[in-house]
């Protein structure tokens, strides 16, 4: 992040707005290119665009409907069912890919709620500065510090039964302060840049400076905030319906494993049940995970400069700067 | 001394904010609260013990700011209400019971995970581009990625049920009774191997590799090569020159992965049915049992805090710049 020249050459040509945005777009996109470039980035890439796909097309992937119980009960994998059944007489395939579509549409949309929520609480904290920056500074690092889940339970456990898409929202309403603090710190360190205050001095409103001066600064790390809450949030999901408070008879992932666990999977030996909705899991994390591969070496361009003065460091902060 | 009253001051009103979520969560829920939380005791207790519960539990019709310091005051003099799913049994009571054996366990798994991942991460620093530096970096951060809970259902899969090494679940031998013996302890230790290296692998990740990219950062620091170059013996440059400085920004991310483990010990304890604080609290979820609800968040958050505090004074201790205020934001 740091300087960014265009926003400087644009302030000083003043095009029109539309060419404005233009030029920004064509800057998302080169954006995508470390996707592209990095191995690591390009299978994360890829592994998340085949649950997408699946999530979208879950319907015409399954072979059955998951609600369906009329086959045998407990059966191993076979070809007609290729993940088995359950004890009730479940498919367990068609079971899983229902599943992908929850846990991606809930880890995805409580991801975006949670970074909005923290771009807005975090911009507003560094922009203003003064008695408001302590009180959101004081909220974020109780949230940082309080233990998520315990929280999501005891919120969870007043909204009785909810859905998988009702907690995918009060995931995202409280785990919004990592997200915060890191906005808040780069709204910090742009606020007193040459734009900004230019853009001040032109009347602009405060809003509006947050909005479309502040925040286009901020797009990787805002992407890298992204991935991490959806993480966040696809873990945290699938933990709440593990434990039942979700409604149980919802398809996740999470609910797949309350069931097993609950009617003995393991003391049946019912491997099949119980390593696809993990299994699941831990892929779409670790998509997101190498994901965060490619946004860390834009995020980071000191690393790329590193590179080039120490030799000896040059792989490693490439290939494992992330999870700080 | 100001930075030990900032920590401090941040500390009383998180607890101050910790206990007024607690109290303002279940009476922002539509309805009036106590109707709500005594819906399934109709018909099942006469009209005068729900009342009786309902004063205890502070749920009266007197406003809101008098109930909130009666609230605050049945905290204070260990009046946390009786539990509804072990009624009459007081609330306070299951905890006492419940808190030790979390703290063991997360306190425990937690020290191990920061004691190994942390030198590990100065071994494969020290040893870059060996074969543990290409490896243990992105398998631990794979393990990482994978939900908590269901690694511990694999390890109870493979190791309880398959091999049957380890007991299934609880926390001890049922034949045995608390006690200070070592056929208690010993068991206590059996019982708790699987859920504890749970929690050790899954928070592993985070010490290792932060403490692999500090090192690599510190070693390229000007007085690290000049020691080198003096002929500052290997073992020394590695502890005292390097390890010593890198290990404390390890610290201040202390702050937030211990909520993440807190979290992540309350899925494992259910795996495990461990008689920890959460499981405590999902299992009073599940019997809608709000006071002990309230209480095991309560001290959940408390514990957490509390852990927080201790982290920030000893870093105040090893950093003098902190102290000094060479350093505005510590955590």
């Amino acid at each position: 992040m740091g300087h960014n020249p265009e926003t400087v050459q644009q302030m000083n040509e003043t095009p029109p707005i539309y060419t404005n945005a233009k030029k920004r777009w064509v800057d998302r996109m080169v954006f995508l290119t470390p996707f592209l470039k990095n191995r690591k980035a390009l299978t994360g890439l890829i592994l998340f665009f085949v649950f997408i796909f699946v999530a979208i097309f879950a319907h015409w992937i399954a072979p059955y409907s998951p609600a369906n119980t009329n086959f045998m009960m407990s059966l191993g994998p076979t070809s007609k069912h290729l993940f088995g059944t359950t004890n009730t007489g479940q498919d367990i395939f068609s079971e899983f890919i229902f599943g992908a579509r929850t846990t991606i549409v809930v880890g995805f949309g409580a991801g975006l709620i949670a970074t909005f929520l923290g771009l807005l609480i975090g911009i507003t904290a560094g922009y203003r500065g003064g008695w408001i920056d302590s009180i959101l500074t004081f909220l974020m690092n109780l949230f940082l510090v309080l233990p998520g889940l315990a929280l999501l339970i005891v919120i969870e456990s007043y909204v009785k039964n909810s859905s998988p898409y009702t907690n995918g929202i009060i995931i995202g309403l409280t785990g919004w302060a990592w997200g915060a603090r890191v906005f808040r710190a780069q709204t910090m360190s742009l606020v007193n840049r040459d734009f900004v205050v230019a853009a001040k001095m032109s009347g602009k409103s405060d809003l509006n400076i947050m909005f479309t001066e502040i925040s286009p600064n901020m797009m990787s790390i805002i992407a890298a905030n992204v991935i991490y809450a959806t993480l966040g949030a696809v873990l945290a999901e699938s933990g709440l319906a593990f434990l039942g408070i979700e409604d149980i008879n919802s398809i996740s992932w999470g609910t797949m494993l309350y069931w097993a666990s609950q009617s003995g999977a393991m003391l049946t030996g019912a491997w099949w049940w119980i390593i696809p909705p993990g299994l699941g899991i831990g892929l779409v994390g670790l998509s997101l995970v190498l994901m965060n591969f490619a946004i860390d070496s834009i995020t980071n361009p000191r690393l790329s400069s590193q590179k080039r003065r120490r030799h000896r460091v040059k792989q490693q902060s490439t290939t494992t700067s992330t999870s700080a | 001394m100001r930075f030990i009253l900032n920590r401090l001051g941040f500390f009383v009103l998180s607890l101050w904010a910790a206990i007024t979520i607690n109290f303002i969560l279940p009476r922002l829920m539509p309805g009036n609260p106590a109707d709500i939380i005594f819906a399934k005791f109709q018909g099942q207790l006469d009209p005068a013990s729900i009342a009786a519960m309902k004063k205890a539990f502070g749920l009266t019709d007197k406003p809101m700011i008098i109930q909130y310091f009666e609230y605050l005051r049945g905290l204070l003099t260990g009046n946390w209400g009786l539990s509804f799913g072990y009624y009459p049994t007081p609330v306070i009571d299951i905890i006492k019971h419940s808190l030790p054996w979390t703290i063991g366990l997360v306190g425990l798994a937690t020290v191990l995970a920061v004691f190994i991942g942390t030198s590990a991460g100065i071994y494969i620093s020290w040893k870059r581009q060996g074969f543990l530096d290409n490896t243990l970096p992105l398998l631990t951060m794979g393990i990482q990625a994978l939900p908590y809970f269901w690694v511990a259902l694999l390890f109870l899969f493979v190791f309880g049920f398959k091999l049957n090494w380890f007991p299934m679940n609880h926390g001890y031998d049922n034949g045995l009774t608390p006690e200070f013996s070592w056929t208690f302890f010993s068991s206590v230790l059996y019982h708790g191997f699987l859920p504890g290296i749970t929690i050790l692998l899954g928070s592993l990740s985070g010490w290792l590799v932060g403490m692999r990219n500090n090192m690599i950062n510190t070693l390229g620091e000007d007085y690290v090569v000049f020691a080198e170059a003096k002929g500052v013996s290997p073992s020394r440059l590695m502890f005292t020159y390097a390890a010593r400085n890198a290990i404390l920004p390890q610290l201040t991310s202390f702050a937030i992965a211990i909520g993440n483990v807190v979290s992540g010990s309350i899925l494992t304890e259910q795996v495990f049915s461990y008689p920890g604080i959460g499981g405590q609290l999902t299992n009073a979820v599940l019997l809608e049992d709000f006071p002990l609800i309230q209480s095991s968040f309560l001290l959940i958050a408390v514990a957490v805090l509390v852990a927080n505090l201790i982290v920030d004074l000893l870093y105040s201790r090893l950093d003098p710049r902190v102290r000094t205020g060479g350093i505005t934001n510590g955590s």
